[in-house]
């Protein structure tokens, strides 16, 4: 028999107060585990998927809520901007590649939001060296076409081939006609874009509302070529008022029961186009820091390093959020050690006859000690298995719910690092809280002892 | 000789500051494979003695001499060990660990003597004191004569050069105290250990040899 399989007999002696002690310290472990993974998912969604780009352009307004809404898919879009500033920024020799998106849509029940974009964000690394892939089929191309992430395909079941309408800027009664046909499913990235619905800018300006009324467009082109600035109006809720120069089948008969829309894809002028954001990778750090300045400076734009803005949004909020859960699971941890120490300095009043018995056996006052300290181990170690995996177990049943509640995704497999560090924190407090029960059994007078 | 006491003293200080002498041994000795029951009263210093014996309470003054090593003269840590590979122990109210099994209370003895856990004597022993068929039950699952058959298996466990056992009938009932005394003597016997048994009846003392008062050598306030 060894000491620790003595300590065990004793804590089995005492299950009850044993087992309370323990789970203790597991609940404790449990909750510090669900902090780290949530703080590593947020963390990880806040700066991973945000590092692919240098700036963030679009309509005036919070930085904060731009970033949140054109890479992370939350909050609202502030407004749009015109199309006509993302073709002169295009054609910047600064830029390597100048995304647009446009956003403001949902799938037909409000889960998932709707990114209008172009082909082309589908060969820029999301995240530095990490490009999509996917699990199915290819990009867009064009029309009404659409590539889904790996989340939305699971949550609807989506194949390719699938076809589904969109909502007009959130409002489910207002649910487009046309419908949009899945020609690819990106694999798993890990970042919003699994939760997002990409369609082709063609299809997007295609659908009845998403282009600008001609008059308002006309107006804004006269007032560009006056000098006056850019007339920059919100696209939620805008409707056509003047005929659109349309290139293929118009919508077939409405007053027909359920019959396929016929759909095609329109031409519309550029001037009556508006993107939400535009994603722009500079040639360099450098180009997009000096870059950002002259877009501010004008009138119609903010360009915004997601990055920096990202993280004050991690250091002003999430940051203290996280630090004062992890001080309060840290608090709940060293209180379960006191819980410990109590529960087993407790007990030594009536085991001083059991310690007599093992000194007068010949063991040494040293190994009494050893066989004490074990205890505050063993319990201590034996709670941070529990609560590791009552963390994990605990994780893997909120994923679901919190995703659908807030849309952040948490991997319910996820491991934090940091939780490599529970256990030798843990086991320098069991060592701590053990010592001084374990001074009490190396003091016991064993003539004393064996006589109570 | 297995054992000698040379001028071996040994007092408690009380509460109030009196010094109370308990041991004043000028001479006493036991021989290889003998076996001895010391008479005396209760309070006579019969447990003060098998604990100076079994280097638990270090003596004020004197020697205690077991197999030419005088413990007296160890620190606590050689004297712990020593008693743990020389000397087994039966006590009056057996001190077996309640929450190990009988073979678990045997083994633990063996694990602090620094023997590891021999499973198969430990079970042996433990056959051959009639409990073959309760290896695994526990102290408070077992009756006060099983529970001493235990104490009597673990004394031996670790091949010691004495037993010292103190009053190891007094908590047996009548039927089992003769069969307990037996298993001592003649486990001890085979053995070729000494044995040293303290006791206040005159009973189980009148079974030994060798029977000696307390009183005869033990002189705590200097007279004889």
């Amino acid at each position: 028999m060894n000491l620790f399989a003595i300590a065990w007999k004793s804590i089995r002696q005492r299950a009850l107060a044993s087992s309370l002690t323990a789970l203790s310290v597991a609940l404790g472990v449990a909750l510090m585990v669900m902090v780290l993974v949530i703080n590593g998912t947020v963390t990880r969604m806040f700066s991973q998927s945000a590092t692919g780009y240098h700036l963030i352009v679009g309509a005036k307004g919070s930085p904060l809520q731009l970033v949140l809404n054109s890479i992370y898919f939350m909050d609202r879009p502030i407004e749009n901007i015109p199309y006509r500033y993302y073709e002169q920024l295009k054609k910047n020799s600064a830029v390597v590649h100048a995304i647009p998106f446009n956003l403001g849509d949902t799938t037909e029940d409000g889960r998932f939001r709707i990114v209008g974009t172009i082909p082309e964000y589908f060969d820029v690394e999301y995240i530095p060296e990490k490009k999509f892939q996917f699990s199915q089929g290819r990009a867009l191309t064009g029309g009404f076409e659409a590539v889904v992430g790996a989340r939305v395909a699971r949550a609807y079941g989506w194949s390719l081939g699938s076809e589904f309408p969109i909502a007009h800027g959130g409002n489910l009664a207002d649910v487009h006609a046309e419908k949009f046909k899945i020609v690819g499913i990106l694999a798993p990235t890990g970042t919003p874009n699994d939760r997002a619905v990409f369609i082709h800018f063609d299809g997007f300006y295609s659908i009845a509302g998403h282009e600008k009324p001609v008059e308002e467009a006309r107006a804004e082109e006269e007032a560009r070529q006056a000098g006056e600035a850019p007339i920059i109006l919100p696209n939620a809720g805008s409707k056509t008022t003047g005929p659109l120069r349309v290139k293929a089948a118009q919508p077939g008969n409405q007053s027909q029961p359920a019959p396929a829309p016929q759909q095609a894809v329109k031409e519309v002028a550029s001037e009556q186009k508006q993107v939400t954001a535009i994603l722009l990778q500079m040639k360099s750090d450098t180009l997009a820091y000096l870059y950002a300045p002259r877009i501010n400076k004008a009138p119609v734009a903010q360009a915004v390093n997601p990055i920096a803005q990202i993280s004050r949004l991690l250091n002003d909020l999430v940051g203290n959020v996280r630090t004062m859960l992890l001080v309060l699971t840290g608090l709940i941890i060293i209180v379960s050690g006191i819980s410990i120490f109590v529960s087993i300095y407790n007990s030594m009043a009536d085991r001083k006859r059991e310690i007599a018995i093992m000194r007068a056996l010949g063991a040494r006052r040293g190994t009494v000690f050893s066989i004490i300290v074990a205890e505050a181990v063993l319990l201590c170690v034996l709670g941070w298995i529990v609560g590791t995996a009552l963390g994990h177990a605990l994780v893997f049943l909120a994923a679901p719910i919190v995703e659908a509640r807030s849309d952040v995704l948490i991997n319910p497999w996820s491991f934090e690092r940091e939780e490599l560090l529970l256990l030798p924190v843990i086991l320098v407090l069991s060592i701590l809280v053990g010592l001084l029960p374990g001074l009490t059994a190396y003091r016991v007078d064993v003539a004393r002892g064996l006589q109570e | 000789m297995s054992l000698i006491l040379q001028d071996v003293k040994k007092s408690y200080r009380e509460p109030g500051g009196t010094v109370l002498p308990i041991l004043n041994i000028a001479r006493f000795e036991l021989a290889d494979g003998e076996q001895m029951a010391l008479l005396g009263p209760s309070g006579g210093g019969k447990t003060t003695l098998l604990n100076v014996i079994s280097g638990i309470t270090a003596p004020d003054s004197g020697s205690v001499t077991i197999d030419g090593v005088d413990i007296a003269k160890l620190h606590e840590v050689g004297r712990d060990r020593f008693r743990a590979r020389k000397i087994g122990f039966v006590f009056q109210t057996f001190n077996l660990l309640p929450a190990f099994t009988a073979l678990e209370n045997v083994l633990v003895g063996m694990t602090f003597a620094g023997l590891g856990g021999d499973r198969g004597r430990a079970g042996h022993l433990l056959e051959r004191v009639g409990l073959g068929h309760r290896l695994h039950h526990r102290p408070p699952q077992m009756s006060v004569g099983e529970q001493q058959r235990v104490a009597v298996a673990r004394a031996l466990a670790n091949r010691p050069s004495l037993v010292l056992a103190d009053e190891p009938t007094a908590n047996v009932d009548a039927s089992n105290q003769q069969n307990i005394l037996d298993l001592i003597r003649e486990s001890c016997r085979e053995g070729g250990v000494s044995l040293l048994m303290v006791t206040h009846s005159l009973e189980a003392a009148g079974q030994f040899d060798r029977v000696n008062k307390l009183a005869d050598f033990n002189h705590p306030r200097g007279q004889g």
